[in-house]
């Protein structure tokens, strides 16, 4: 029963802790690659393969190329010959999560996805058809129903052989981190014990058009918080988290990869697409983020920004930032991996929560390596060289079109 | 068992259908019970057209209209904007402007300004009008509407097929719950075009699409209700291998009490074959009476979810019946339902 809702943790407001995850990003895919290439501030754009970019001012993605096989999963030979690349991209990672996380299957494990596109990519092709050959209906049922992200999430569960309430959220860019806050919420509410959640998202021509109409995509390269800033990138990718309360993981010996101490989200009406300069809605977020995990800036190691390369975007941040923080911010480390892997829309959020659990347990500070000249707004050191680092808490910023913002708090496991 | 959830009260209803802009305009509708007008629908390529049941324009030009983020907006912002301003029309404005929720559910979403901005794509790229890419964001009626209405603390936009509109029920329990707000507005909304309705037409060959909003606002404060009581909602039962649709449904129906005649169903009835065969079967047993919008004002996905909602809960705001259950049996994702009563 949804509600009235029975408590099912004997706990009151019970530790959360990640025992999961799941990564795919054009650094490539999973854990280890991923570390690798966060850690050296690699960088994964090259010119755009998937459709034609000749019109458009920017040329550049962050293309996953993924590999022609599904490690072993419960989907069935027809159900893999229909999936989608946006499938693909959250089966990869979901499976990886399911592997790292070792949950025996369940038929009640709540799931809480992000994505601001779905399955997009079929949409255009369900319209290309619709217009080229409108009596001809081969394939079309197949694109209008595995375009909508229920049909990726189901999908996604049969592959692993689970199901579960399916709850998808989508905030544009902040939701990968309010699905990870919603599931944190639920255990936390002692709704339930474990929950699966993140985002995904593929990169679609629609997407690349409208950020390029826009004129909020790069020409050059994409540069957060550097002075000479012109844009974004973006990419694709997904990540998915397992988490489950504190004692869940004991009972069972998990291995534990983070804690989730903290979560905030707010919405900022300035604009549809713009921030308020002053960043008030993002300082707000991260200000609820701290209540929520009863600890002050001074105990934030780390912060991966939100950080897209825009002017506004940056500017507003930053100065968020510098209020939030205080006197403590000349010295606080901030990156936005955007830099090596673009802007990831629905999964940002998610992929960010991955990369924050990355650094805080093999303790470096993932770089800006294309970042040279600080904005004058900036007054936190931006890591543009690979760096250890010994980090307790860091910090997660999501910022998206339409206002909704979100941060995530995570601390070290040891 | 231990639970944790409050006293949910109903505080206010809203609704823009085929039947016209506000609740009233659907009740006097779902009364007459006969099938509204349908109207056709260019489809390029076809000789036929397709068959819909449109919003028809408003009788006056509402006031929000004139609201600078409405000006752009399109018409599924317009419809939830409508539906959620009536809905919160009888609160305070302090709690209205600063201590509410917004969750805004959709299906289809802004398709009419997407397929607008791939046109344009598709035709020249590098002419595609930056005004169109930002109404296409799921999140954008939801943003738009916080805007009119003040300073929500906190706004999201949940995906799904028409179940959805009753997991933002429970997620507007759970704020409510947590303290996070004092009031919650949920809102389904949906807009067509032919592509839309092209792609439900192979889904369901004789169903007739809509387009529309339906709203709903929940609080704990018993002194701001409208005289209805959320008394329950089941678990949301997905669909899998090994639970078809029709398994689904009976374990939905399977968390209600068995009903008496002085009850109210609110289904599924007039949307997609086969889920409504599975809820046929699920509610074979049902004693009272029944009610089903979708036959009347067509299959409007995750709004038509709403306007079950709306009118189970204006039946026991009105004391029509003792209870109003709402079945809702989703296309693609699961089933789920919901149970309002006096307060």
């Amino acid at each position: 029963m949804l509600f009235p809702s029975p408590r099912l943790s004997a706990v009151s407001s019970p530790r959360v802790v990640v025992t999961g995850a799941g990564i795919v990003t054009a650094l490539g895919m999973g854990w280890r690659s991923n570390v690798d290439g966060f850690r050296s501030g690699r960088t994964a754009f090259r010119p755009v393969q998937r459709f034609d970019v000749s019109s458009h001012r920017a040329k550049v993605a962050a293309e996953v190329d993924l590999p022609n096989t599904l490690p072993p999963s419960k989907l069935s030979h027809r159900q893999q010959t229909r999936l989608s690349h946006a499938d693909r991209l959250l089966l990869h990672c979901a499976l990886e999560c399911w592997e790292r996380a070792g949950w025996p299957p369940s038929d009640s494990l709540p799931v809480v996805l992000g994505t601001t596109a779905a399955g997009m990519v079929l949409g255009e092709d369900y319209y290309r058809q619709a217009l080229a050959s409108p009596t001809c209906h081969s394939r079309q049922p197949t694109r209008a129903l595995h375009y909508q992200a229920q049909t990726q999430a189901r999908l996604m569960t049969a592959a692993l052989g689970c199901a579960g309430p399916i709850l998808i959220l989508s905030n544009a860019c902040a939701t990968g981190a309010n699905a990870i806050g919603h599931a944190w919420e639920l255990i936390r509410t002692g709704k339930t014990t474990r929950a699966l959640a993140g985002g995904y998202e593929g990169l679609a021509s629609l997407l690349f058009a409208g950020f390029d109409s826009l004129q909020a995509l790069s020409p050059t390269i994409c540069r957060p918080f550097d002075a000479n800033r012109n844009g974004l990138a973006l990419g694709e990718g997904a990540a998915l988290l397992a988490l489950e309360t504190l004692d869940s993981a004991r009972e069972r010996s998990a291995e534990i990869l983070g804690e989730i101490i903290g979560y905030g989200t707010t919405i900022d009406l300035h604009h549809l697409t713009q921030p308020h300069p002053e960043g008030n809605a993002a300082l707000k977020s991260m200000q609820l983020a701290c209540q929520a995990a009863g600890i002050t800036p001074a105990e934030v190691d780390y912060i991966n920004a939100h950080g897209t390369g825009t002017v506004l975007n940056d500017a507003a941040e930053a100065i968020a930032i510098t209020r939030w923080a205080g006197s403590l911010v000349s010295t606080l480390p901030v990156s936005s991996t955007k830099a090596s892997i673009g802007h990831l829309l629905g999964a940002a959020g998610a992929v960010e929560a991955v990369v924050c659990l990355m650094a805080l347990r093999e303790q470096f500070l993932p770089p800006e390596l294309a970042f040279e000249t600080p904005d004058p707004a900036c007054t936190f050191p931006v890591i543009n060289r690979p760096r250890a680092a010994k980090l307790e808490v860091a910090l997660s910023n999501s910022f998206g079109f339409g206002g909704i913002n979100a941060t995530l708090i995570f601390k070290r496991w040891i | 068992m231990d639970l944790i959830s409050p006293r949910v009260y109903l505080c206010g209803i809203g609704a823009v259908s085929p039947a016209g802009w506000g609740t009233m305009a659907l009740e006097q509708a779902l009364e007459a019970g006969e099938p509204l007008p349908i109207q056709p629908l260019e489809r390029f390529g076809w000789e036929a057209p397709l068959r819909f049941r449109p919003v028809p324009p408003p009788r006056e030009r509402p006031a929000f209209f004139g609201h600078p983020r409405m000006r752009r907006a399109s018409a599924i912002t317009h419809y939830t904007a409508a539906a959620g301003l009536e809905a919160l029309a009888g609160l305070p404005t302090e709690i209205r402007e600063h201590r509410l929720g917004i969750i805004v559910c959709l299906q289809v979403g802004p398709v009419q300004y997407a397929s607008r901005l791939f046109q344009e794509i598709l035709a020249n790229p590098s002419m595609a009008s930056p005004m169109l890419f930002p109404e296409t964001v799921f999140s954008a009626p939801a943003s738009h509407v916080a805007a009119l209405i003040g300073e929500p603390p906190v706004a999201t936009t949940v995906l799904g097929d028409a179940s959805s509109f009753l997991q933002g029920l429970a997620l507007a329990t759970d704020w409510l719950a947590q303290g996070m707000v004092e009031v919650a507005l949920v809102v389904s909304a949906e807009e067509l075009n032919w592509l839309s309705a092209d792609a439900a037409r192979l889904f369901n060959r004789n169903g007739v699409c809509a387009a529309g909003a339906a709203a709903v606002c929940l609080t704990g404060e018993s002194r701001l209700g409208i005289g209805a009581e959320l008394e329950l909602i089941t678990d949301a039962v997905p669909y899998a291998a090994a639970r078809p649709c029709g398994k689904a449904a009976v374990e939905m129906r399977q968390q209600f009490p068995p009903g008496t005649p002085q009850e109210l169903l609110c289904d599924t009835q007039g949307g997609a074959p086969a889920p409504c065969r599975a809820e046929r079967t699920a509610w074979a047993d049902w004693p009272g009476a029944r009610r089903s919008p979708r036959k009347i004002l067509g299959e409007g996905f995750v709004a038509a979810a709403g306007w079950q909602c709306v009118t189970a809960i204006h039946a026991v705001s009105s004391r029509q019946y003792a209870a109003a259950n709402v079945s809702v049996v989703g296309c693609t994702q699961q089933t789920i339902g919901a149970r309002f009563i006096p307060a």
